[in-house]
């Protein structure tokens, strides 16, 4: 490939430097990425192995245990690890999960409306509105939520009987779940328009025009054959936007509680309304606790949580898209 | 298909629903859904613009941009943010001088050497978990790392001789990271859209690998580039969670020792986006009209950054075939 002669030594080698350059900054970058999560574990194994599984379950006070931690001794022997995590594994759960629904129905809904049924001038208007709202960035949101919504949900929306429902257990001041799933969708909502949009405008056109020719209204050869072609996309995007809200740290430790609590269900409407604390909201509010080092261990144990939920995530994302294949024009 | 949508418009909406019988009701109501969803994305924007722009104007003076914040009594703090708004800019600057240069060089890596294939599909996932990772993680990792007294040089020295942990360089290495993917990835697209023959043209004319790289590849994908820089950039700029754990949170600078440029770079201090936090209700602060403030510029800083890679990205590509 190079020209022959006594260049061709000179030149070789000079490749092959540039190739191990590069090749050794590569597996350098490789290697801080692996130390990190290597590091991140080693840290974190004291809180696991001092509680068990029932690090994972339920019991007691999860703010109380925090800081029953963080006022251990300063004995190492005499260090308190004791920590059910439930109420922060729930919120983180049941607040993503809410957020990602509502997110993937909105998007869906609106890559079909900017694909296909938009008047010219509103889908030219929406690719920078949809830009837009996905770079803004989330302290702004949770400024404008903070000063905006949650007291609006605690004095209008919240009603006194509804506070006085649960006054003994919880007060209810506005900052809850609703805000926190309502924002969150907002924020990744963009995200995962924009790459469905992209998906749909690929469908062969062939495809969606073959069924109009078979008398399918617009709308059910959207949903039926373009969302269908789009589903690895779908799939993409649902798991980046869930990446994306399992990480949302700021934001949610602005609107949605600074309590570690575990809204019940059972309350009815009001479970709406009570405060919750997702794991990455805790590490923010907790952040200053990790020069105590038991509490630094557990808070690692949480960033330890966190990584292998989005771990797994991309994992399920890449099953999900795999045994999609069969049905796309071509592997995405 | 696009006589076809042509034809829609509003008029076309009605039509359809007025007498078509192929439409169900669960279409039709799916169709205004769509429409709805649509509808409410612009709402939002709007109101999130609107909403700011009102409360910028109405708190922000032109002081606020040039004078350095104090300290106040009772509550909230006076002064401008400045050192807030040079906070920004420093680590913005920080991040994307490392992470810019580390990207190509992997980009370029991997698209265009790529052995041993397993490593090469390591680094990929390397860098899609780094992508994936939420950035309070990458903060208390950074914390971990740089509290080490190898690291000391990096950050103050507390009593007892252990590292603050906190500084504008290390909150500018952590930053690199979150910029590291969007350049990467952009960079690798850059570098797969040159058609093969460009390659082929340089090395039959004489140039190995390297040379190909630096002369012919590199300046072909300065636009792709421009856009990943651009768009780690921006999400620097919109990070709050590193520089709160990484920084220190100081109202001004804070210069740690004596030399010239270093002693700001390994001191503390705050960005727009801490002091938002701070200044609002969740932080120390009762201020919420300096907090508007700042994120009324903030606003601006990344609404400029977006308008920039459209820029970018719009102008006429290079044509390879003519």
């Amino acid at each position: 490939m190079t020209a022959g002669g006594a260049d061709a030594g000179q030149a070789d080698r000079t490749d092959r430097r540039v190739e191990l350059a590069l090749g050794a900054l590569s597996a350098a970058v490789l290697l801080l990425i692996a130390f990190m999560i290597v590091f991140v574990f080693s840290k974190a194994w004291p809180s696991f192995s001092h509680n068990g599984l029932a690090w994972f379950g339920p019991g007691g006070n999860v703010d109380e245990q925090l800081t029953n931690i963080f006022n251990s001794p300063a004995d190492p022997s005499k260090y308190v690890y004791t920590l059910h995590a439930w109420p922060l594994l729930y919120a983180t759960a049941l607040i993503t999960g809410v957020s990602v629904l509502l997110a993937t129905a909105i998007s869906l809904l609106s890559a079909m409306f900017i694909v296909e049924f938009a008047p010219a001038w509103i889908a030219r208007i929406l690719q920078p509105v949809v830009r837009l709202l996905a770079a803004v960035p989330s302290v702004i949101y949770g400024l404008i939520a903070l000063l905006v919504l949650v007291p609006f949900v605690g004095n209008h929306v919240i009603s006194d009987a509804e506070k006085e429902s649960v006054q003994f257990v919880i007060q209810l001041d506005g900052t809850s779940v609703l805000v926190g799933v309502l924002v969150l969708t907002v924020m990744i909502t963009p995200i995962m328009v924009a790459i469905v949009t992209d998906a749909l405008r690929s469908v062969p056109r062939g495809w969606t025009e073959g069924a109009a020719a078979l008398g399918v209204n617009r709308f059910r050869a959207l949903r039926t054959v373009g969302l269908r072609a789009a589903r690895p996309a779908i799939v993409a995007a649902a798991v980046l936007a869930t990446a994306r809200a399992l990480g949302e740290a700021i934001m949610l430790s602005m609107v949605s509680g600074s309590l570690g609590f575990a809204p019940n269900p059972l309350d009815g409407v009001t479970f709406f309304f009570e405060p919750a604390r997702t794991l990455a909201a805790t590490i923010v509010d907790h952040a200053d606790e990790l020069s105590v080092k038991p509490s630094g261990q557990t808070i690692y144990a949480f960033a330890a949580v966190l990584l292998i939920s989005s771990a797994f995530l991309s994992f399920a994302g890449w099953a999900a898209r795999r045994s999609m294949r069969k049905y796309t024009l071509q592997a995405r | 298909m696009s006589a076809y949508a042509e034809r829609i418009g509003l008029s076309g909406l009605l039509g359809r629903l007025r007498g078509d019988e192929s439409w169900s009701v669960g279409d039709r109501i799916g169709l205004a859904m769509a429409w709805g969803a649509g509808l409410l994305l612009c709402l939002i924007a709007a109101s999130i613009v609107l909403y700011m722009l009102f409360r910028g104007l109405q708190y922000l003076s032109i002081d606020d941009l040039f004078s350095h914040p104090e300290a106040g009594l009772g509550g909230g703090g006076s002064g401008g943010f400045l050192d807030a708004i040079e906070g920004t800019l420093l680590v913005a600057v920080l991040g994307t001088v490392i992470a810019a240069p580390l990207g190509v060089a992997i980009a370029v890596w991997l698209s265009e050497y790529g052995r041993p294939a397993g490593l090469a599909r390591a680094v990929e996932s390397g860098v899609e978990i780094v992508a994936g990772t939420p950035s309070i993680v990458l903060a208390i990792f950074g914390l971990l790392v740089f509290q080490q007294s190898f690291f000391g040089l990096f950050s103050p020295v507390g009593e007892g001789a252990t590292p603050l942990g906190r500084s504008f360089v290390i909150a500018g290495a952590m930053m690199s990271l979150i910029a590291l993917p969007l350049v990467v990835g952009a960079t690798r697209e850059a570098l797969q859209a040159i058609p093969r023959h460009v390659r082929e043209a340089s090395y039959a004319l004489g140039k190995d690998r390297a040379s190909t790289i630096r002369r012919v590849l590199l300046p072909a994908s300065r636009r792709g580039i421009g856009t990943g820089i651009t768009l780690g950039m921006g999400r620097i700029v919109g990070d709050t969670a590193i520089v709160f754990i990484l920084l220190g949170a100081t109202l001004r600078f804070e210069p740690n020792g004596g030399v010239p440029v270093w002693d700001v770079l390994t001191g503390n201090g705050s960005t727009l986006t801490t002091f938002v936090y701070n200044n609002s209700p969740a932080g120390e602060g009762g201020a919420p009209e300096k907090a508007y403030a700042a994120a009324f510029v903030l606003l601006l800083i990344v609404l400029v950054l977006n308008f920039l890679i459209d820029l970018i990205t719009r102008g006429r590509g290079a044509s390879w075939t003519r």
